[in-house]
Parts: C-alpha cells; sequence; structure tokens
C-alpha cells in the first residue's frame, strides 16, 4: 500500500543545469534528428538562446539525480509494481541547454481502484529557470499494481 | 512562426504521421541514460521476468518523445502550449510505434488562436499505447 500520509507531500526541490550531452543523448535516444536539438548554432539560428529541450525533456530533469526514485521505498512504493500511468505538460517558455532548472514535485493525490488492487500517485510539478521564470508544469500519474 | 496557419486548418485534419522502427533494446539502454530513468524493469530482462513480464518493455515516456515529435515536426515547438497522453497499454521491445494527431478542436483562449488535437501512438498491429491531447497556438 502507498503510505496515504504523502498526500501533499512537496519534495526538496531539485536544481539542475541543463548539459548539452544530456541532451544529445536523449535525441539520440528518442531518434530525434532537427539539428535545434542538437546544435547551438541551429539552435540559435532558429531563434533560441542554445540547443532546445524537447517537449518532454522536463521529466528527464526530475530524475536527474543520484537516486531519482529513493523515496519510492518508504512510501510503499515498489518499482517493479509501478507503470506509468498519465504524463501532462503544460508550457510557458522553453528549456535550452544552458538553463538552470529549478523542479519542485507536490504529490497531490493518492487513491485506489478496484479494491486496492491498482494504487495510484498523482505527483504535480512546477519547472522554473535560472530567471525565476516558470516556464512549464508536469502532471503525473504512477499506479501500482497488486 | 509557422508554415501551418489558424485558418487553413479544419476539425478532422490530420497532421503527418511519424512512423518508428522498431524499439530495440539497445535503444531502451539509451533512453535509460539520456532519460535518467534508470529503473531496470525497462533494461534488464532478468529483473522483468522477476516482476512476472514476459520481458522488458520500453519506458512510457519514450513513446511520448515519438508522439512529440509528430507534434514538432508539424509547427514549431514554441507553438506547443500543452501536450498529455494516457499510457493506454504497455510498448514492448520490437514495437514499431506510429504517432498521429487529429484536430478536434479550434478555439480562441488567453488571446491566441489555438487547437486541440487528439494524438495517438500505435503499434504495428494498431494497438494503441499512448492517447492523449496537445494544444498548439497558431497564428
Amino acid at each position: 500500500m502507498i503510505d496515504r500520509s504523502f498526500i501533499g507531500h512537496k519534495s526538496e526541490a531539485l536544481t539542475v543545469a541543463v548539459e548539452p550531452f544530456q541532451l544529445r543523448l536523449f535525441a539520440k535516444a528518442v531518434g530525434e534528428t532537427n539539428p535545434i536539438y542538437l546544435e547551438e548554432g541551429a539552435a540559435k539560428a532558429a531563434g533560441y538562446r542554445n540547443m532546445l529541450a524537447p517537449p518532454t525533456f522536463a521529466n528527464a530533469l526530475s530524475l536527474s539525480k543520484p537516486d531519482p526514485f529513493g523515496d519510492f521505498a518508504g512510501m510503499g512504493v515498489e518499482l517493479a509494481k509501478i507503470l506509468h500511468g498519465e504524463q501532462k505538460f503544460v508550457y510557458f517558455a522553453p528549456i535550452c541547454a544552458g538553463d538552470t532548472i529549478t523542479l519542485q514535485d507536490e504529490i497531490t493525490d493518492i487513491y485506489d481502484k478496484k479494491d486496492g488492487a491498482m494504487e495510484f500517485m498523482v505527483s504535480e510539478t512546477t519547472v522554473t529557470n535560472q530567471d525565476g521564470e516558470l516556464v512549464g508544469k508536469m502532471t503525473s500519474v504512477l499506479v501500482q499494481r497488486h | 512562426m509557422s508554415n501551418v496557419s489558424f485558418d487553413s486548418l479544419s476539425v478532422g485534419d490530420e497532421i503527418p504521421a511519424v512512423n518508428k522502427p522498431a524499439i530495440s533494446r539497445h535503444t531502451l539502454a539509451l533512453y535509460c541514460g539520456g532519460s535518467g530513468d534508470h529503473n531496470p524493469i525497462h533494461v534488464d530482462s532478468d529483473f522483468a521476468k522477476a516482476a512476472g513480464m514476459p520481458d522488458v518493455f520500453a519506458h512510457g515516456m519514450l513513446s511520448m518523445a515519438y508522439l512529440g515529435q509528430a507534434l514538432t515536426g508539424w509547427v514549431p515547438q514554441s507553438a506547443l502550449r500543452a501536450y498529455g497522453v494516457r499510457f493506454a497499454s504497455i510498448t514492448w521491445v520490437g514495437n514499431e510505434i506510429s504517432c498521429t494527431g487529429t484536430v478536434i478542436e479550434k478555439f480562441e483562449e488567453e488571446g491566441e488562436k489555438r487547437v486541440r488535437l487528439e494524438v495517438k501512438a500505435a503499434d504495428q498491429e494498431c494497438d494503441v499505447k499512448l492517447i492523449g491531447e496537445a494544444v498548439v497556438a497558431l497564428d
């Protein structure tokens, strides 16, 4: 069982640099070949400060810490039992290489269906850049199957 | 900002599809590293089988990135206002994912002309993996 007392729990804010190396590895993994995602020059020619982070990259940033699933065990979440149920992004401004991004997660709901056979954990994350500008929000639903 | 104009679009229009090659174990390993999602269930078949799965399976976010390419291949990413999906079924190693989008609404919001799309990723058997919506702002 996921410990319902974590509803409302805010994680410690995570501040990470947007590294060209990680952007290029991410682009390679997803087969992205548009140079605005791969090369500083092409990104600048397209009007961006630097290489652009793709639309789902903020999720990768949120996992850019030494042990991103480290809190799970203490909450009753088992890595072998979870699936990603839903994911949503809202965009206000681009994220580019060289940015320093701060992510703040809050668990907004934990509930179950089918008499506890499936549990759901909803997290909302604000994504802010080095200028204090809110660049996006993410909502994630994880499903734990029993 | 885009070659796609609000006025040129009608509800029911489809955006160009993106068709991806079969997902390999190598792709899953690259995405494990690139995304920071190191859950072994996506790359370690021993771990996946011990968890009761027949084999490793793809990160949902890999397919969401693929589906995002259908959007950013159609309009500049700066036009994207929102993008969300539900992960309807598991994407297995070997699946070939096709990404499609259909205009379902034209509206004005926050002083912008926007269109809402239904977006979908399915495998070679037409088994739907992701279904969701995106909102883009157009001139």
